[in-house]
């Protein structure tokens, strides 16, 4: 005898559900980023699409900061800063997301269409 | 090994694997024919086949069936070793990985609904960490996933309830 959908099914549709859920909105919470923009001692350093494949180096007062960019998401890659929050920020993707060098005063943040905030200061 | 000009024999698990993998093929031709709104979401058809002969026969005939079927279906339709046919692969080799962790699930709490559904979601995992990783590396490909996920929901669904009603008719 064979029931069409057993009890471990249900529980299987509800979580499938559940992700799919989960995608629709880690997707639509924030517009696609497209730019990113580098900033050094409080100004931007650079703007560079988030389409494309290249490493750039931002000079700090403690040395280089390290920045990748990788087809659509960026990163702080290296940093000589003590602590290393920006480096461990590790790939951003979306729209608004900012990884802050403080000690070296360099950072990125990543810009759509339209900005999420007026500004960046230290 | 035998003599080259003796195969080994084939015996009736050989004639079944072939049977089905050709019914396989056929319903991945025929669904081919079927124009879908977004490139790369299809039915999966041919995965009723794969989850009947698991259920049938175990999981070692089903991998035989599901791998005969996505070379097959390459030859008929054209694109054998095309990126197509690798993101085929991944997807076949994803769900595949998913049967044999699955295959320890009890059958008393899960039916062929929730196995065809966690391999549909295995597909389409498969076919997008290779699409990212190898054809289109690009962040904006994760902006698919919810329309993958809620096809592989959706046809995981049918193609389960459409096994278990086989599976019904024949164990009464």
């Amino acid at each position: 005898m064979i029931e069409a959908v057993r009890p471990g099914d249900w529980l299987i549709l509800g979580l499938g559900a559940l992700l799919a859920g989960w995608l629709f909105w880690w997707n639509w919470q924030q517009p696609a980023a497209t730019r990113v923009r580098v900033y050094s001692n409080g100004r931007i350093y650079a703007e560079i699409d988030l389409a494309a494949h290249r490493r750039l180096d931002v000079p700090g007062p403690l040395g280089i900061t390290r920045v990748e960019i990788d087809r659509g998401r960026a990163r702080v890659a290296a940093d000589p800063g003590p602590r290393q929050y920006c480096v461990q920020s590790g790939w951003l993707a979306r729209a608004g997301e900012s990884a802050i060098c403080l000690p070296n005063h360099t950072a990125i943040a990543l810009v759509g269409r339209t900005d999420a905030y007026d500004a960046l200061g230290y | 090994m035998h003599s080259a000009t003796e195969p080994p024999p084939i015996d009736a698990a050989d004639r079944r694997i072939a049977g089905y993998a050709a019914i396989a093929i056929a319903l991945s031709v025929m669904e081919a024919a079927i124009p879908t709104p977004v490139p790369g979401i299809k039915p999966g058809l041919a995965n009723i086949v794969v989850l009947l002969v698991l259920w049938r026969h175990g999981w070692a005939e089903a991998a035989w069936v599901a791998l005969l079927r996505i070379f097959g279906a390459s030859l008929a339709l054209g694109g054998l070793f095309s990126p197509g046919f690798a993101l085929s692969v991944a997807g076949g080799l994803a769900s595949l990985g998913m049967l044999v962790l699955a295959r320890h699930l009890p059958r008393r709490w899960f039916g062929p609904v929730g196995i065809s559904v966690l391999a549909a979601f295995a597909h389409i995992a498969g076919q997008l960490l290779l699409a990212r990783w190898w054809l289109i590396p690009h962040e904006g490909l994760w902006r698919l996933a919810p329309l993958f996920a809620v096809a592989a929901l959706l046809f995981g669904l049918v193609n389960g309830l459409i096994v278990a009603r086989l599976l019904k008719k024949e164990s009464p």
